[in-house]
């Protein structure tokens, strides 16, 4: 661990390559930023539903803000390492990346940070029209609670970082882990908070949901930003997200420490 | 009369050609129908959680919604089996200039580029969407009549006309803009929004979605010629709306390819 130095060192240079990689495609990047569409299907949905009678404690006003913020949210915490890791495994670029002198875990997720001021660019502007719309009245009005969205978006981001850095390195033993990629997306659709707020599914699945991941990785963060927890609660769901941090960052250092092992760089 | 004869084999070995090449990965062949199920099913999620408490959402039970969801189900495994992995091909084509093999064969190139690859594995969407059909009438406890069906199936021609005319323009920007292989994903993600009953969306987004991106056209109006609530009228603007659409399309695509290149270009 003699290269943590050298890793600090060379964390500014990644960031301005990965940067630059996302204004150069700019137009591209913007075009996948747009696909976010969901929130806003979802959302028309749900209005149409409180339209004719509130659901729980969710009204027209209270899904217009819940939806705009998961818009916001998933653009601030999303990362598409398992792809680039499928195309780089797959075609042998890899070999490229294993010879510089810097964790790949830690490369990618340097360079997946680094677009997120692009992101920036679409998500402050809507979370303004959430602000101008429904008004601040929804926000929380304790800095204890916005220290823990701060910790809570990172650990969301890290989650669905980790996880897919995880699958990603499934490529090493599958042909493809994109495959497995779609059904962790298809469950976490379901279960994130990201088409249906958690507390709107019945008790049962409600629990399920606060035992999988997926919940901490969009719908926590949501969640505390429209206030629907008090300290106690947001702390607690808080050391359960960072447990999941913890156990999927083991998962993905020990996938790709055995994969790696049976790279071969075919092609490269 | 020997055209449309030698298109149909053309078709035929086209096919042919796609699914040989997929069944190379099997593995994916598989999994993939496995998850377009699951896929689906996100789709009903929220419809279930909706309709627990109350019995209609904007005008429509949860067997009538459950119908327009199968459309869109329907639909979805014909823009991503026939229509999708088509576009990816050719854009990859024009990108690198080997659309010239294409155009020197002695067959319609746009006919060639359409057929150029399916997914086979999308005709599970099929089974789903009629799974979804038969238990949204089992909860609406009728059956759909015969003259229902036969205006859905007409409607079922032309919403995939449109669907593929949509297809033909986004191809033939890419003679202009080159890179729009993302832009399938952009469509796909505004084509979610054909899952839920058009009555949901209001204002402007419910006008775009009637005319300028027909979503209405394809799913809601389908599910209400089942139900036996739409006009004979309304039917007739679609099919005619698609058909106009359609030759659109076809003289964009003309223009379009007018202006191709070659490599480099």
């Amino acid at each position: 661990m003699a290269s943590v130095a050298s890793t600090v060192r060379a964390l500014p240079a990644l960031f301005r390559i990965g940067f630059a990689q996302a204004v150069a495609y700019r137009a591209e990047f913007l075009v996948w930023v747009l696909s976010t569409t969901m929130p806003l299907i979802m959302l028309a949905l749900w209005s149409a539903v409180a339209r004719d009678a509130p659901v729980g404690r969710f009204g027209q006003r209270e899904f217009v803000a819940y939806f705009l913020a998961t818009f916001v949210v998933r653009q601030l915490t999303s990362s598409w390492v398992s792809w680039q890791m499928n195309y780089e495994i797959r075609h042998g670029v890899l070999a490229m990346r294993l010879l510089r002198p810097v964790h790949p875990m830690i490369a990618y997720a340097a360079e997946n940070l680094a677009a997120q001021p692009l992101r920036l660019v679409v998500a402050v502007p809507v979370a303004l029209i959430a602000l101008s719309s429904v008004g601040a009245a929804m926000l929380p009005r304790d800095p204890l609670l916005w220290l823990v969205w701060g910790v809570a978006l990172l650990g969301g981001w890290l989650i669905t970082y980790l996880a897919s850095f995880a699958i990603g390195s499934l490529a090493f033993f599958l042909e493809s882990s994109i495959k497995a990629m779609d059904v962790w997306l298809t469950l976490f659709f379901v279960f994130s908070g990201y088409m249906i707020p958690v507390e709107l599914f019945p008790p049962t699945v409600r629990s399920i949901a606060s035992w999988l991941p997926f919940r901490y990785q969009i719908g926590f963060p949501v969640e505390l930003l429209t206030s629907a927890h008090g300290r106690a609660q947001a702390l607690t769901l808080l050391l359960a997200q960072w447990a999941w941090v913890a156990a999927l960052g083991a998962a993905a250092l020990l996938l790709w420490r055995r994969g790696v092992r049976t790279f071969e760089a075919y092609g490269g | 009369m020997r055209a449309p004869l030698r298109y149909a084999r053309l078709f035929r070995v086209q096919l042919k050609a796609s699914t040989l090449t997929l069944l190379q990965y099997r593995f994916d062949f598989f999994t993939e129908g496995l998850l377009e199920v699951l896929w689906a099913a996100t789709a009903l999620v929220p419809l279930f959680v909706v309709f627990r408490d109350r019995s209609q959402v904007a005008g429509w039970t949860l067997g009538e919604a459950l119908l327009v969801v199968g459309w869109f189900t329907l639909l979805q495994g014909v823009l991503e089996g026939a229509i999708n992995p088509a576009l990816t091909s050719v854009v990859e084509h024009i990108r690198k200039g080997t659309l010239d093999f294409v155009l020197l064969k002695p067959a319609d190139a746009q006919f060639l580029v359409s057929t150029a690859r399916f997914a086979p594995w999308r005709a599970t969407n099929v089974i789903t969407a009629l799974a979804i059909f038969a238990y949204s009438f089992h909860l609406l406890g009728r059956r759909p009549s015969a003259d229902g069906i036969f205006l859905a199936a007409l409607l079922l021609a032309s919403s995939t006309l449109l669907l593929y005319s949509l297809w033909i323009l986004t191809v033939s920007a890419a003679f202009y803009v080159v890179r729009v292989d993302n832009l399938t994903f952009l469509f796909g993600a505004i084509f979610d929004a054909a899952r839920w009953p058009s009555s949901v969306f209001r204002g402007l987004l419910s006008v775009v979605f009637t005319f300028v991106i027909p979503l209405a056209l394809m799913t809601t109006y389908p599910a209400l010629a089942l139900l036996g609530k739409l006009s004979a009228g309304a039917a007739g603007a679609a099919l005619a709306g698609s058909l106009l659409f359609a030759g659109a399309a076809r003289a964009v695509w003309l223009a379009a390819i007018g202006r191709y290149t070659s490599a480099g270009g």
